[in-house]
């Protein structure tokens, strides 16, 4: 767990620089083994998606079973992870450049986007008509839902982490910058599968 | 290469391929075949059954022979030719095999619309159905009010009737852990056996109660999974008179093995003379059964 | 992390000699054989319980075990055959062992992913097993398929579901590293297609992995969800749709085959060259169908469900994909038999069971694509003709070709040979027993015997018990099997560095080779398959691993 010992700033860029010569030794591929594992991870998804599509499609609910869902509380929801989104992006820039202190305010606001959201999806939780268990459609609504959410929980979680190991001294830095840009290119993901799941889970 | 001359390879192959088509068409492997897609089946079965022998036993012999014919002598430490490829060879033996799937998928696509396999059931227009997008809150109730019949009455699959056969013989089966129960609606039998006359289309509306389980005569040639939740049909004309098993086919607990009953075949007389004596509407059943009605 | 050198730890932190088999190593070396030893444990257990099974059905009625009992064997023999047996071993066992040495690199991408990867599968095995003796094990097939796994006792299941996530989680993290192996860390000069085959193999089954498994996961998490918590996904009494469950349950069991077998492909296509002194005929078509098994792999996956009310359209489709994997799989068989032909054929045992498998895997191949005919499949599904065909691939092709494999590489594993003449005794007694144990299961499909019981009609009793027969003389093969492979580890011939003579890069190296892979420099082998090329002017016999690498013959 050692990071790479570098105080030079701004000039260096990301692991790349850093080629195999000595034993054993190799350019940094946590990045890429990460973005592989998403892949996956949107795979699971994916499957969720099409079991609900598929139910949807053929599996017509008794009758009197019908609920409306509101639309207001998670179109709100979307719009503060888009905007995380780009707050992270913001604090992802400001590391590179070397500027700490905005790249964790960046990142203290991101995870506190993140926070609203799950606030917000547990508002809705408690105000909706219906519980798991009572029909295929409000299960298939709390597994996806749920699922996601979890992955909010654990990208906040990361966000706090990364946030902590930025402080002076931590182990990300602008020459380690891997902690952050990973906790980055995770939350891009989940934001993405929300997008998704909003449009076919709300909008359609 | 060494490849052989070309003469015996033609002879070779001409001799592969009449003995593999003498084994598909000589080599009897299945059941008798008592219903009337029993045939169109054997037939399917010949043409694979012939391609199979022909190709498994050409590789079997390509490896026989090479291991030979090649195999390293005493001594030898030298190296085999360095042959890295050969397009010709490898367009061969691509489009070869292309061909020969192609012939069979399109074949048996013949062999299944024969089966009835693709006749349209109740649900086609459901299947493809689009879901409703109207407002912009979302009614989640999906399909509700929308002009699909009630879910128990819709057929999700299976071999179904032809649209214009009307003389055919209903039978509602259902399946459960560990029995099959068939019900004549005509004649208000129910009966753990399934009794039908030679000759006369049946049409099997089989629903489940628990788990899944298939429906299944060797004899026929036909299985249809039985599923809970999803009413499925099939539909057979059996064309000899006896009696046949009939099996579960799907894992549906600790006695899935001894789920088994029987298909009693009979002349048409002989089912009349059944459906009288087991009917309790027989009085006013039975001529109906006789000249059936649309 | 990684960045830091896999010698560090392995000098500092890592238990040396043979305590290190048993430790969180990172060395890829150790971790493969950890997954070879771990595989071949769970083959016996799940050989024996094959060999419960086949007892049970010497005889038509239920006497020697109870039904549920069988269920529960059943149940457990496929499971543990396929995700802690083959699927281990053919991807993590060999994968491990043999892609760094062939992209040139001293290690995996990820060491230490690699090494949770597989200490995720014994905990998953010993519960799975241990389900067994404690609550019961589930029994509802290796498919699991609802509402029967919903109805039968939950505790069992839920274990099944749990430990089936983690082999699915190890094999996830598995892929990653592969894929990030191969594709990345190549050594400086060595380009993609330079790569002996089983790179590609393995490159291909990680795509499949990735793509797939998680699938299965999701699928996997909400059949525990209907049994736990009692939602409706796949309880039609709930509403819920159990045809789903086969879609997305086969939308990963389906590639899963090729998991099983892609990874086979490649060790044939590492065996055959060196065994009969030619290059690999057609490596670049051979590279394409990978790629095209694994496209079509994941487009075909209703052809398990034929019989389960799925529309016409959808079977139509799915019959023409299936059959179309044979053109791309046909490629790589006849370019195996063009590498045979003309060559100078060595008849020892890796040889016999490369040939074999490709005589019986070209079997059940046919029988395959038989199957995915729907009005042939009709008849036959969920009967012992599939269970004919599937054993013929899984065992006759991927079993036969693990043991070709460790007929080939035990000399660079251990430094000494394995007996020949066990090696053939172990080949013949397998090749006869596997043929006497699943050709009747044809027949008995085809006359009215379905899969999955524990009774059947007397009528067929003769050739199920030819049929336990040939288990049995399977369950006796692996016994010089066992012998050779123990007693060869301290009593075999020295093997030398490279003792075929091979010119892939795991044998320029000493046997068994040190912690780096290579004491210099990794050696860049533009030609893996350059057997007998002309401006070779090095006699073969006489170049042993050190001169290889150290540059005296063959860059
Ligand atoms: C490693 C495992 C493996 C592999 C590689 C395969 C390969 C194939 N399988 Fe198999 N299969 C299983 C493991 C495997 N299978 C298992 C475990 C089951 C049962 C699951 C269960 O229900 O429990 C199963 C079940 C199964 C079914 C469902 C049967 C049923 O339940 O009703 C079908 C149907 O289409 C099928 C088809 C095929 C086909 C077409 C191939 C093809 O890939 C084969 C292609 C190869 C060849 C064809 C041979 C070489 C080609 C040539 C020499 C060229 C010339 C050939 C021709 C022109 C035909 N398999
Ligand atoms: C993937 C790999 C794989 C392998 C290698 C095998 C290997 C074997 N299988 Fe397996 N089998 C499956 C995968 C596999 N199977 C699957 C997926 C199923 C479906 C399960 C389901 O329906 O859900 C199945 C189902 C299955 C059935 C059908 C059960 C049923 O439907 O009722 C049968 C029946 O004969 C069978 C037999 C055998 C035999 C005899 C072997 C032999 O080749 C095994 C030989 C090995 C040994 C015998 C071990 C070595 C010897 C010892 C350890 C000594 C002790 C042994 C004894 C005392 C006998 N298997
Ligand atoms: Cu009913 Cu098996
Ligand atoms: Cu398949």
């Amino acid at each position: 767990m050692t990071s790479i010992a570098t105080s030079t700033s701004a000039s260096a860029s990301t692991g790349e620089a850093v080629v195999a010569e000595a034993h054993g030794e190799h350019a940094d591929l946590r990045l890429f083994g990460l973005a592989t594992f998403l892949v996956a991870d949107g795979m699971t998804f994916a499957g969720f998606f099409a079991a609900y599509l598929t139910f949807r499609a053929v599996n017509p609910l008794p009758a009197g079973s019908t609920y409306e869902l509101e639309l207001l509380l998670p179109s709100i929801n979307t719009v503060l992870l888009l905007v995380s989104s780009y707050t992270f992006h913001r604090s992802g820039r400001n590391l590179l450049l070397g500027r700490m202190g905005p790249c964790r305010a960046w990142l203290l606001l991101t995870a506190g986007l993140g926070a609203a959201f799950l606030a917000g999806q547990m508002v809705e939780y408690f105000s909706l008509p219906f519980g798991l268990t009572d029909n295929l459609f409000a299960s298939t609504f709390y597994a996806l839902t749920g699922f996601h959410g979890l992955h909010v929980t654990l990208g906040v979680i990361c966000i706090l982490l990364v946030w902590v190991q930025t402080r002076q001294g931590g182990r990300v830095s602008s020459g380690a910058p891997f902690g952050l840009e990973a906790a980055e290119l995770y939350w891009h993901f989940v934001d993405g599968i929300w997008v998704i799941l909003y449009g076919i889970l709300y909008l359609l | 290469m060494p490849i052989p001359s070309a003469l015996v390879t033609l002879l070779v192959g001409m001799a592969l391929v009449l003995s593999g088509l003498w084994v598909g068409y000589n080599v009897n492997v299945l059941p008798l075949d008592a219903s009337a897609n029993a045939p169109v089946y054997d037939a399917l079965f010949r043409v694979l059954f012939s391609i199979g022998t022909i190709l498994f036993v050409g590789i079997v012999g390509l490896v026989l022979f090479s291991l030979v014919r090649f195999r390293r002598r005493a001594g030898d430490i030298t190296d085999g030719q360095a042959i890295e490829g050969n397009l010709l060879l490898e367009i061969v033996w691509t489009a070869i095999p292309a061909i020969v799937v192609l012939f069979v998928g399109l074949y048996s696509y013949d062999i299944y619309e024969r089966m009835g396999g693709m006749s349209s059931l109740n649900d086609h227009a459901a299947m493809h159905r689009m879901a409703p997008t109207e407002t912009e809150t979302m009614e989640a109730s999906v399909g509700a009010g929308s002009a699909v019949s009630a879910p128990a009455a819709r057929v999700w699959g299976g071999i179904g009737v032809a649209a214009d056969d009307v003389n055919v013989l209903p039978v509602e089966v259902t399946a459960m852990q560990f029995a099959f129960i068939f019900h004549y609606p005509d004649g208000d039998i129910t009966s753990g056996e399934l009794h039908v006359p030679n000759g006369r289309p049946v049409e099997l509306r089989m629903k489940a109660n628990d788990v899944i389980h298939a429906f299944w005569v060797p004899q026929f040639r036909i299985k249809q999974d039985v599923i809970p939740g999803q009413p499925t049909v099939l539909t057979f004309t059996p064309t000899k008179s006896g009696s046949y098993p009939i099996v579960c086919a799907e894992l549906c607990g600790p006695y899935h093995g001894g789920m088994r009953s029987t298909v009693v075949v009979h002349e048409p007389d002989a089912y009349d003379a059944w459906f009288e004596k087991n009917s309790p509407l027989a009085a006013t059943v039975a001529s109906a059964s006789l000249t059936p009605t649309a | 992390m990684t960045v830091a050198s896999p010698n560090d730890f392995q000098e500092s932190l890592q238990p040396q000699g043979w305590l290190r088999y048993f430790s969180f190593s990172l060395d890829h070396k150790v971790i493969g054989l950890q997954y070879l030893v771990t595989g071949f444990i769970f083959y016996f257990i799940g050989g024996a319980l094959a060999g419960v099974i086949r007892a049970e059905l010497a005889s038509p009625i239920s006497d020697f075990v109870g039904r549920e009992t069988y269920n529960e064997v059943l149940t457990l023999h496929g499971t543990v055959m396929i995700f802690l047996w083959i699927v281990p071993v053919v991807n993590g066992g060999f994968g491990n062992y043999l892609i760094p040495f062939y992209v040139g690199a001293r290690d995996m991408a990820f060491p230490r992913l690699n090494a949770v990867a597989f200490w995720m599968i014994p905990p998953a095995g010993i519960l799975l097993i241990g389900s067994y003796f404690i609550t019961g094990s589930a029994q509802s097939g290796w498919t699991a398929y609802p509402p029967l796994s919903i109805t039968t006792p939950a505790l069992g299941q839920v274990v099944w579901i749990v430990s089936v996530l983690l082999l699915g989680g190890s094999s996830i993290f598995g892929g990653i590293n592969f894929i990030a192996t191969i594709l990345k860390l190549r050594r400086p000069g060595l380009k993609l297609m330079q790569l002996p085959m089983y790179c590609w193999a393995m490159l291909g089954t990680s795509i499949l992995v990735v793509l797939s498994t998680p699938v299965l996961a999701g699928t996997l998490l909400l059949l525990s969800f209907d049994i736990v918590a009692h939602t409706g996904f796949f309880n039609p009494a709930m509403g819920g749709n159990v045809v789903v469950y086969q879609h997305l349950f086969w939308f990963y069991s389906h590639p899963a085959v090729y998991i099983m077998v892609l990874p086979a492909f490649g060790l044939v296509s590492e065996i055959l060259p060196i065994h009969s002194r030619k290059p690999l005929f057609g490596y670049t078509t051979m590279v394409y169908s990978i790629m095209a098994i694994v496209v079509l792999g994941l487009v075909v996956w209703a052809h398990h469900m034929f019989t389960s009310g799925t529309p016409p359209w959808m079977r139509l489709f799915f019959t023409i994909a299936t059959s179309f994997i044979a053109v791309p799989t046909g490629i790589k068989f006849f370019n195996w038999l063009a590498t045979l032909w003309g060559g100078k054929l060595a008849l020892n045992s890796a040889m016999l069971f490369s040939c074999a498998f490709i005589v019986n895997f070209v079997f059940g191949g046919i029988t395959g694509v038989a199957l995915a005919q729907v009005p042939f499949d009709i008849h036959v599904h969920d009967t012992y003709f599939v269970v004919g065909h599937f054993h013929y691939i899984v065992y006759g092709g991927t079993v036969f070709v693990i043991f070709a494999s460790i007929y080939h590489w035990y000399p660079k594993f251990t430094g000494r040979m394995l007996n020949e003449d066990l090696g053939r005794l172990h080949f013949l007694l397998t090749f006869i027993g596997f043929n006497l144990c699943f050709a009747p299961q044809h027949w008995l499909g085809l006359n009215g015997m379905p899969r999955r019981v524990a009774e059947y009609d007397p009528s067929f009793t003769t050739l199920n018990q030819i049929s336990s027969v040939g288990a049995l003389l399977m369950a006796i093969s692996s016994l010089p099997f066992l012998y050779n492979v123990l007693v060869s580890a301290f009593r075999g011939r020295v093997a030398g560095d490279n003792p075929w003579n091979a010119l892939t890069p795991e044998w320029l190296t000493s046997s068994p080779p040190p912690v780096e892979n290579w004491v210099g420099e990794a050696p860049l082998v533009e030609h893996p398959y350059g057997y007998g090329v002309p401006e070779d002017t090095l006699s073969v016999a006489a170049a042993t691993g050190r001169d290889l690498w150290s540059g005296a013959g063959r860059r």
